[in-house]
């Protein structure tokens, strides 16, 4: 905590004028009023804690497990490890490919939404403002059950029957409350525009639809990015739901793995622990990257 | 050119514009000041059909403004505005913003346009900027940017909101020069302005509004020295 000179201690001058107040206030009290109280706030101590935990988790399970070295908790998730990472492109590696297409969906189809959601039409406002209500309230984990057993598990496409593997209905069934998300965030970004660009491009003589996409629309963009990288790292960290529902991603294996070890209870902390370390150190960067856009375009506003 | 007729508005119970009658012919300069709150800057925004009106009429070159089927892009080709916030496009550089609407409204070759853009930036003394983002801009420059893009489109009529209300006074110098050098080179405008000294110069007739209504008017040579109403001289006495 900064001190303020005449108030926290002397003051250094007997002219009534305090410093500037330091950059942590201020930004702090923006981040704490803004819009989207869903901040993912990662700090590196969340990381070294996790580690922490991990570490003495599995400290603690060598030290009461009973078997040989080479089937020691430790030994065992190392060996397990390439299987829960990657195996055939499941595992860990699937929890980025959903959250990756997901988002990517979700982003297009949110985009949309929201600037449905701002047209000039009442019907369509309000039918846009229901589905986004809908799948921005509805439990994600529902979503995923409605979206996995309603869906067919094979469709004709063509002539051709295609299987629709689980992931793909998981991706499907993701996107929909991302794609509400983002909804909000563009519609926030449009509102956010000051009326003054939307006038002076009417007396310009501009059309609706220019001035939405050549004046107002690329402003919005970089009020957009970080809230956007919000909900990628939320999204990647919702993933693991996906495993309810027998999609074969890091959570899924992970329990396979462990029931293959006879579901030995001191693996428990080793593995798990071993997951949330993995998913801290995805999703650490992508927070940290957020948290500096914000600071870099609050400035400017 | 310009002609109101027995304008009203009201903004829900409050009623901002109470019967405004007045023509503005081509070549004049016309200076609308008042207290705030007397309607000044919603019946400049009517002219421009951004606020739609109660009742009367509102008559540029002809075109009713308010008219349901009016092509209102028609209208504003014809009408030129600029605001006292300036509402630059700040993602773009300021050659940028003078060229954007003539290209993709009117659809002007670039090539063409760009010389323009240049002149009109060099008329209104701000070469050397052109490549410069609006956040690079003082306030005055800004808002000359902002009469040179209205410029690009080649409007009949320019209206002026307060345009040099939120600049300080050396600046505001700078944008009245170029509201000036417009002025004579035989544009029609409309000012809405607490500028007392560049409307006396300036000005072919002066109204005074008060309340929605016009108390007095005048060419500047009578109305600063001969104002009949109370009110108008209670206003000059506190401004003079």
């Amino acid at each position: 905590m900064a001190k303020l000179p005449g108030i926290d201690g002397r003051a250094s001058t007997d002219l009534p004028v305090l410093n500037p107040l330091p950059r942590h206030f201020a930004a702090s009290a923006v981040h704490k009023c803004g819009p989207d109280w869903y901040r993912l706030e990662l700090r590196p101590w969340h990381g070294w804690l996790l580690l922490a935990a991990f570490v003495m988790v599995a400290a603690v399970a060598e030290a009461q497990s009973s078997a040989p070295l080479d089937r020691s908790p430790l030994a065992t998730l190392y060996r397990w490890i390439p299987f829960i990472v990657w195996q055939n492109g499941n595992g860990f590696v699937l929890n980025l490919t959903i959250s990756f297409f997901a988002m990517a969906i979700g982003t297009v189809l949110g985009a949309i939404l929201g600037l449905l959601r701002v047209s000039l039409y009442m019907p369509v406002r309000g039918g846009s403002w229901f589905v986004t209500q809908f799948f921005r309230n509805s439990p994600w984990l529902v979503l995923l059950f409605c979206i996995m057993l309603l869906m067919p598990y094979e469709m004709s496409i063509g002539g051709k029957l295609v299987r629709i593997p689980d992931w793909m209905k998981a991706v499907i069934g993701f996107s929909l409350p991302i794609m509400a998300n983002i909804a909000e965030i563009v519609r926030g970004a449009v509102q956010s525009i000051p009326t003054g660009q939307w006038e002076s491009a009417e007396s310009l003589a501009f059309s609706r639809r220019q001035t939405m996409w050549m004046i107002i629309f690329p402003q919005c963009i970089k009020r957009m990015i970080p809230p956007w990288m919000n909900w990628y790292a939320i999204l990647t960290m919702s993933t693991p739901v996906a495993s309810v529902l027998g999609v074969e991603e890091s959570v899924y294996l992970a329990a396979q793995a462990m029931v293959a070890e006879d579901s030995r209870p001191e693996l428990l902390g080793p593995f798990y622990g071993f997951l949330l370390v993995i998913f801290f150190l995805y999703c650490y960067p992508i927070a940290k990257w957020t948290m500096h856009l914000e600071r870099k375009f609050e400035v400017n506003g | 050119m310009v002609s109101l007729k027995d304008v009203h508005k009201s903004f829900g119970n409050l009623k901002v514009l109470n019967g405004i009658t007045f023509d503005v012919m081509k070549g004049e300069v016309v200076c609308v000041i008042g207290p705030s709150g007397s309607g000044k800057s919603t019946l400049i925004r009517c002219i421009n059909a951004l606020n739609p009106i109660d009742k009367g009429s509102i008559k540029v070159e002809g075109m009713e403004v308010h008219a349901p089927k009016v092509d209102k892009l028609q209208l504003r080709r014809k009408v030129g505005m600029v605001f006292q916030q300036y509402n630059l496009f700040p993602h773009k550089t300021a050659i940028q913003n003078v060229m954007m609407a003539p290209i993709h409204v009117l659809k002007q070759d670039k090539v063409e346009v760009e010389a323009r853009a240049r002149r009109l930036i060099k008329k209104v003394h701000l070469e050397g900027k052109e490549d410069s983002y609006p956040g690079e801009l003082s306030g005055g420059q800004q808002q000359r940017v902002a009469i040179a893009r209205s410029l690009a489109m080649n409007p009949e009529v320019m209206l002026f909101d307060e345009v040099t209300a939120a600049l300080d006074p050396e600046t505001v110098k700078e944008v009245l020069l170029t509201i000036r050098e417009l002025a004579e080179d035989g544009m029609t405008c409309i000012l809405v302005t607490h500028e007392m000294g560049f409307a006396r110069e300036l000005a072919n007739h002066i109204y005074f509004t008060d309340r929605g209504v016009i108390v007095e008017h005048g060419p500047p040579k009578t109305f600063f020295t001969e104002a009949k109403d109370a009110r108008t001289k209670e206003f000059l006495s506190q401004i003079l």
